[in-house]
């Protein structure tokens, strides 16, 4: 009963800590600018949660934060830390909008969606079986690689859809693509009329498949217990038979993978194009969800849902303050869950020895 | 082109990347890691423009952006070291936090969601042949330029710097000897925090105003020259100024369409991969370097 009693204080106090932290910040915010918090919150609620537009829209960016929440937390159960999910997202979309421009019109749309996001994953798992292999093979930190990956992904996508001036691909003067030929995802606004005019679609589904997906794979597969493994103790995994380095880049190239996923829901479920610059921000609040959600698929999915919140309550509440209020907040609730994790840890094993003394 | 000028584009280039990469290898070899470059810097630029326009002196303006460095920098501190927070995401969240505080202070102290009004800064001389003579009124580029000596010094010459590498090497032989490995990363670290500030600074004082997202990836390029100039300060250096003199000759090449522009915005990043996956010489980073606890 204790050692679940701690379980639970460990996994669930730096969150609820976090965002006290960011209430109390909200507030300071909130205040300098001679707003009231209680209306302002009031505010961000209504926008949000109080109808179905805000909702949608809520879900929306729920999606796409559930997959590179998930990227991030793969890589963190292998003890790796994948920071370059905003180039894998990028790259997931991308290679969903070429799929979907090379499909005939005519393909049948189950058909035309599993190519597209197969596309999506496949580019994005390639976009970290780099950095997995850098790792394993040469050492190269994985950190580092995937920043600075990040920035070569960005800069050839931008360059493809920017110099491509064959009008094959680029609707001109845009930097985007033409509008994608098959594999279109329907909208939550074409089954249920209330949602119309919000962006959410059927990828939430997909990205909630992918996340029960993660939790079979992590909880329930071998591989899944060899990654866990490596992540908690690569020395002793390595003894026990594991292939430490095989484990890296599968773990780095599914984390990735993931990231790419999350590039449907723009292309496939919203625009229908690819967009450069769509997956700004996106990328690097998915270790927040991560970190939040304390890396467990269910975790990841209520942070999303938070962190979705926050982001489109930012627009809800612009007309009383700046919606750039969020973005402070995202950055305090990440410092605040950062610190307190190890303090909680440290707090709750004291505690345990003064109990056993 | 000529060679002064270029070389003078070069410098102005490579300035705040000196500052940045300075401060970040001063970190470093403490054990902090440095991801934090991209968000002292804007820190940095914002505050200099603040203290430059309310003051009306680009002093001001400077002792501002130090400022803010410095407290950007002593937070990074206390979250990675007295809370052993995972100096990671401490480094993305105190990124992503620059950009949201100096987003919403500009709103609240400009109005406005993408600059601030001209703020007063040091050089006055007009650009282009006369480049070189005209960059020596600007005091934050003799600076800039003097960073990297400065820092290599006290890294390799002073007792502080004897310390600095102790503890991001081996912390515990460190502390074993009487060093208080806390208080020295907590100075190297806010010493970092001031440093990038300064090449924010820079940014923000040359351009006379504050944009919004102004350093633009700067932070990360100067960690890719710290890295790739394998942490040692006078490699780093050396590395900033090969990075920015690729830039320079991007921009001199743009039009010809000679090579795509991104192409060559991917060079530090590339050429880092590389460094660091082996293949040209060994890359050793501090021992102890993201070793919270």
């Amino acid at each position: 009963m204790d050692a679940l009693r701690e379980r639970v204080a460990d996994t669930l106090l730096p969150p609820v800590v976090a965002l006290l932290v960011a209430l109390v910040a909200g507030d300071v915010l909130i205040l300098s600018v001679g707003q009231s918090p209680v209306e302002v919150y009031a505010l961000l609620l209504r926008g949000t949660w109080g109808n179905a537009y805000g909702f949608g829209q809520v879900l929306y960016k729920t999606t796409t934060l559930i997959c590179t929440g998930l990227c991030v937390s793969v890589g963190l159960r292998a003890g790796l830390f994948n920071i370059g999910g905003e180039g894998q997202l990028a790259a997931g979309g991308f290679a969903a909008a070429l799929a979907g421009l090379a499909l005939p019109a005519s393909t049948p749309a189950p058909l035309g969606i599993l190519v597209c996001t197969a596309a999506a994953v496949i580019a994005g798992g390639i976009t970290g079986w780099v950095p997995g292999v850098l790792r394993a093979r040469f050492g190269a930190h994985e950190v580092i690689t995937t920043i600075m990956l990040n920035f070569i992904i960005l800069a050839l996508l931008n360059w493809a859809i920017s110099s491509a001036d064959g009008g094959a691909l680029r609707v001109p003067e845009t930097l985007h693509t033409r509008a994608i030929r098959a594999g279109a995802l329907p909208r939550f606004g074409d089954l249920i009329p209330a949602f119309h005019g919000s962006a959410a679609n059927l990828s939430l589904l997909i990205a909630l498949i992918a996340a029960a997906a993660a939790w079979w794979y992590f909880f329930r597969t071998r591989a899944g217990y060899d990654l866990r493994a490596v992540g908690l103790q690569p020395d002793a995994a390595e003894y026990g038979g594991v292939n430490v380095g095989a484990v890296w880049v599968r773990a780095m190239t599914i984390s990735a993978a993931l990231a790419g996923l999350g590039g449907i829901n723009f292309v496939l479920g919203y625009k229908h194009y690819y967009e450069d610059g769509f997956a700004t921000g996106a990328g690097f609040l998915g270790i927040a969800v991560a970190l939040v959600g304390r890396n467990t698929p269910l975790g990841v999915g209520l942070a999303s849902l938070f962190f979705a919140t926050l982001s489109q309550g930012g627009l809800a509440i612009n007309a009383l303050v700046p919606k750039t209020m969020v973005d402070v907040l995202q950055g305090v609730v990440i410092l605040a869950v950062a610190a307190s994790a190890p303090e909680v840890r440290r707090v709750l094993r004291r505690r345990k020895r003064i109990a056993t003394a | 082109m000529s060679i002064f000028a270029f070389a003078a584009q070069t410098i102005r280039i490579a300035v705040p990347y000196l500052f940045a990469a300075a401060g970040g290898t001063l970190a470093e070899r403490s054990g902090i890691i440095s991801l934090t470059l991209e968000g002292f810097m804007l820190t940095g630029a914002f505050c200099a423009a603040l203290g430059s326009y309310y003051g009306g002196n680009s002093w001001v303006g400077v002792a501002c952006g130090m400022g803010g460095g410095l407290v950007f920098g002593l937070l990074h501190g206390v979250v990675t070291i007295r809370y052993r927070a995972d100096q990671v995401v401490s480094g993305v969240a105190i990124n992503l936090l620059a950009i949201g505080v100096t987003r919403f202070f500009l709103h609240l102290a400009f109005g406005s969601s993408s600059n601030s009004p001209r703020v007063p800064g040091f050089s006055t001389v007009v650009r282009g042949e006369g480049m070189l003579a005209g960059m020596l009124p600007d005091p934050l580029i003799a600076l800039g330029l003097f960073a990297v000596p400065a820092v290599a010094w006290a890294i390799y010459r002073t007792p502080f710097g004897l310390r600095v590498r102790a503890v991001g090497e081996f912390p515990q032989a460190a502390e074993s000897v009487g060093v208080h490995v806390a208080r020295v990363r907590y100075v190297a670290v806010a010493l970092s925090g001031v440093l990038a500030a300064l090449g924010g600074t820079y940014l923000a004082l040359d351009q006379h105003q504050f944009t919004d997202n102004m350093s633009a990836g700067r932070g990360y390029i100067a960690l890719a020259a710290m890295i790739f100039g394998n942490w040692d300060p006078v490699r780093g250096g050396l590395a900033c100024l090969l990075f920015a003199a690729a830039e320079t000759l991007q921009i001199q090449l743009q039009g010809t369409q000679a090579i795509p522009s991104q192409f060559v915005q991917m060079i530090p990043y590339v050429l880092t991969i590389v460094a660091l996956a082996g293949m040209v010489g060994k890359s050793t980073p501090p021992a102890a370097l993201g070793k919270s606890d």
